[in-house]
């Protein structure tokens, strides 16, 4: 039963990290054009750094 | 000093000389702007570069963004007069039809900041969800003594800062509702939160068997993604509303004192103000016209088919379509007496009037919130006295709330809703508010406008083959001339027929008048009645007449065309049950005819604008739920005053904003297939509030005699609230 004192916390955090990734998508806008970005991982052209579309939006 | 700059200055900056740095810092605050461009016509990864690599190669532009979900591209360009027209004529040159979207109305479009907060809280409602749900399968599985309290515990861990965080919406809604002494849907949700999160730490603390941790989690992530699939499909509605809107540019071309144009924004303009108006652009403002002849189509205003002719000194009210020539309109009245502000008070008194509607949301709130409190405390009073151990009966009374908590009820009517609008979202019908759908369903009797909703709008020549065809030639001939859409019509005719136009030499458009040319020497007129000299006529309907030197004028006669799906719309109305009336401003010849055509029998002709809203009143007065649906700014009152009301895009703004339905793709056959999706769609909520009811009758007795577990309750609440969005979710299908 010991070995419940280690999964439990490991599951909590690796659950925790992708809320906290969840979060962080929210918070930059990533989910402000999703047909956009299915159609831009296509292009050849290199997208480093987009220009945010508009701090708005 | 010069010292202490280029030791606090970066690297990259002491490397270029400082009034370069000045120069770019100045052009990008002042000079450089944001214009939003509508590409309706893009769809691919090749769209999207094809469109920001040909952009960007420009020297004006810094910056181009193409978001492929709104179709639109977001560019950064320098501050030059005329700009947008070059860039749209660049991208429709490229194969992108480009449209501009009015810049100050999107800026209503403000983040959806309580989307995002509600989507947060969501999210982690549903980690803790899960969480818990996997630390209770151990004690639903059988799990004793030290490993269920170290359980117990983690869930409350876990479970109190989320319920605090996550069901806030709910604590917030129950408090207003509870200050002014009302019960809804909130109160018994917040009180179920509470007791169960309450009930349990108990119960944790004091080692007991059964904690409804989650439960309680549970609880808040379905009625959580009920209150957010509610608030988004409120959100795209109005978005798409905003950009509809924002497809509108307003805008007017000045005549300064000193003879230059300058297009300026309609707020600029001023009383006195000289504004030219080009043939086939619509009069910004009301004024009186100062130069020029012309002919105006009213039809948007007064539901009046029959261009109006103007000359200096006519008053012209803002809306109606310059049709031929020219003019220079001097502004008058810009304040409280425009067309505009009358109707935007009689839409006022027409939204005040209205009896505000209970949702069948509501409906069941007030039946069920009520029975639930009352259900929970006798069962708390009835096991306190009978056994008189109180930590049960609190433990009853929790399990009581918990299974009959709204889980089912708070997705019946929002997940019904959002497969209801995203269905009419792909059928091209816009639908601003979900309440309209319910309404939508009782609705018995269609009133329709005729001029731009039964019709197009646009004339068509009617005695065409009655016409000599020696006539035809000629008038065909004229017709190649002029923009005038009666002189379209006559074109459209000839293709049709095959006439082969007349020679004709020296066409001269005379604005307002009509056209004149020379035919063998002799002078050929098409046009107004008068101008053709013709004293007296006793045609009752839009005509242009023809005369050949010095022969006897020939009427050709006109009649707004009916859309071609009119006639299946009003007999799949009628099919359904539901009786049709055309209500219209027109004159009553041509509103007869349309209405015989269709096979309406009631019809209401010359109609203001007050008295649409009376005849709609009347037609409620009698027990009638009336759906209006029309286009014009006589019909924006009358479509806030009804029952339900549906609009086209290619309405006027205040029609627009007045419905509750707009047909984005002007297809008038929608109206009818709208009502019958709205039938369905109520049908389907009040199935989901049977199936809730159901999930509730078998689990009540069960908790009230005190048999209820944690692992029963998981299931009754997950069973329940997972039926009823899979039934909703039949709705988006094609059936």
């Amino acid at each position: 039963m010991n070995i419940l004192a280690v999964l439990i916390p490991i599951s909590l955090g690796l659950g925790g990290v992708g809320l906290l990734a969840f979060f962080w998508m929210m918070r930059h806008n990533q989910y402000d054009d999703p047909d956009g970005n299915a159609n831009r991982i296509l292009s050849d052209r290199f997208d480093d750094a987009p220009a945010e579309s508009s701090e708005d939006a | 000093m010069a010292e202490t700059s280029s030791i606090a200055a970066c690297p990259a900056c002491v490397a270029i000389p400082t009034d370069l740095i000045k120069s770019a810092g100045e052009a990008q605050s002042g000079q450089s702007r944001r214009i939003e461009l509508s590409l309706p016509s893009i769809h691919c990864a090749a769209c999207i570069s094809g469109v920001e690599t040909g952009l960007s190669k420009l020297p004006e532009i810094e910056g181009a963004r193409v978001n492929l979900t709104r179709k639109r591209v977001t560019i950064t360009v320098k501050d030059i007069p005329g700009i947008e027209t070059y860039l749209i004529d660049l991208l429709t040159s490229w194969g992108y039809p480009a449209k501009e979207l009015d810049s100050a109305a999107l800026d209503q479009e403000v983040v959806d900041k309580a989307g995002r907060d509600l989507l947060a809280r969501l999210a982690v409602a549903g980690f803790a969800m899960m969480n818990v749900m996997l630390l209770s399968f151990s004690v639903w599985g059988g799990a004793e003594g030290a490993t269920r309290e170290m359980m117990h515990w983690i869930s409350a861990v876990i479970a109190l800062p989320t319920v605090a965080f996550s069901g806030v919406p709910f604590f917030k809604n129950a408090w207003t509702s509870l200050r002014v002494g009302r019960l809804n849907m909130d109160v018994p949700i917040s009180l179920a939160l509470i007791l169960a999160s309450g009930v349990s730490l108990m119960e944790t603390v004091e080692g007991g068997e059964h904690a409804y941790f989650d439960a309680a989690l549970s609880l808040t992530f379905f009625l959580l993604l009920g209150r957010y699939l509610d608030h988004r499909t409120r959100a795209v509605a109005r978005s798409a509303a905003v950009e509809l809107a924002a497809l509108e540019v307003h805008r007017a071309e000045r005549i300064n004192t000193d003879g230059t144009r300058e297009t300026v924004p309609m707020d600029a303009l001023r009383e006195g103000d000289l504004i030219s108006v080009a043939a086939g652009s619509r009069v910004p403002v009301d004024g009186v016209v100062s130069e020029g002849q012309s002919e105006l189509d009213p039809s948007m205003l007064t539901g009046e088919t029959m261009p109006e002719a103007v000359e200096p000194g006519t008053p012209v009210i803002a809306g109606m379509l310059n049709l031929t020539g020219a003019l220079v309109v001097r502004a008058e009245g810009l304040g409280e007496d425009t067309l505009l502000q009358q109707i935007t008070r009689l839409v006022e008194s027409a939204e005040a009037s209205k009896n505000k509607y209970t949702s069948l949301a509501e409906k069941a709130a007030t039946i069920y919130a009520p029975l639930v409190h009352i259900l929970s405390a006798v069962a708390f009073l009835f096991w306190g006295f009978y056994s008189g151990d109180w930590r049960l009966a609190v433990n009853i009374a929790a399990a009581v709330l918990i299974i009959t908590c709204p889980c089912a009820l708070g997705l019946a009517v929002p997940a019904v809703l959002t497969a209801a609008s995203g269905r009419l979202f792909r059928n091209g019908v816009l639908l601003k508010e979900g309440i309209a759908l319910e309404r939508l369903a009782e609705v018995d009797t269609v009133v329709f406008d005729k001029g731009g909703t039964l019709t197009t709008g646009r004339p068509q020549l009617m005695n065409g083959s009655s016409v000599s065809v020696s006539d035809m030639r000629v008038a065909v001939g004229m017709a190649r001339a002029s923009v005038h859409p009666m002189s379209k019509a006559i074109g459209e005719f000839g293709a049709e027929m095959g006439i082969t136009p007349a020679e004709l030499i020296d066409i001269v458009e005379e604005p307002g008048m009509g056209t004149r040319a020379l035919l063998d020497g002799q002078e050929v007129r098409l046009g107004r009645a008068v101008w053709c000299g013709v004293e007296r006529h006793n045609v009752q309907q839009s005509a242009s007449w023809l005369r050949i030197g010095a022969g006897a004028p020939v009427a050709l006669l006109f009649e707004d065309t009916m859309r071609p799906e009119a006639a299946a719309t009003i007999t799949s109305l009628l099919a359904d049950g539901v009786d049709v009336q055309i209500l219209s401003g027109d004159v009553p010849k041509p509103v007869q005819d349309a209405a015989e055509k269709l096979g309406v029998k009631t019809w209401i002709a010359e109609a203001t604008p007050a008295d649409k809203v009376a005849v709609l009143n009347d037609l409620a007065d009698n027990g009638h739920k009336v759906l209006m649906v029309g286009d014009g700014l006589n019909d924006a009152a009358a479509l806030a005053g009804a029952y339900v009301s549906i609009s086209l895009a290619s309405a006027v703004d205040a029609s627009r904003v007045s419905a509750d339905l707009i047909l984005v793709g002007d297809d008038l056959s929608q109206v009818s297939k709208s009502l019958r999706l709205a039938r369905l769609a109520k049908r389907r909520i009040l199935e989901n509030f049977t199936i809730a009811a159901v999930y509730n009758l078998i689990a009540v007795p069960i908790a009230l005699m005190g048999f209820a577990t944690p692992l029963m309750a998981a299931l009754a609440m997950s069973g329940s609230s997972i039926t009823v969005s899979l039934n909703a979710m039949r709705l988006g299908r094609k059936s």
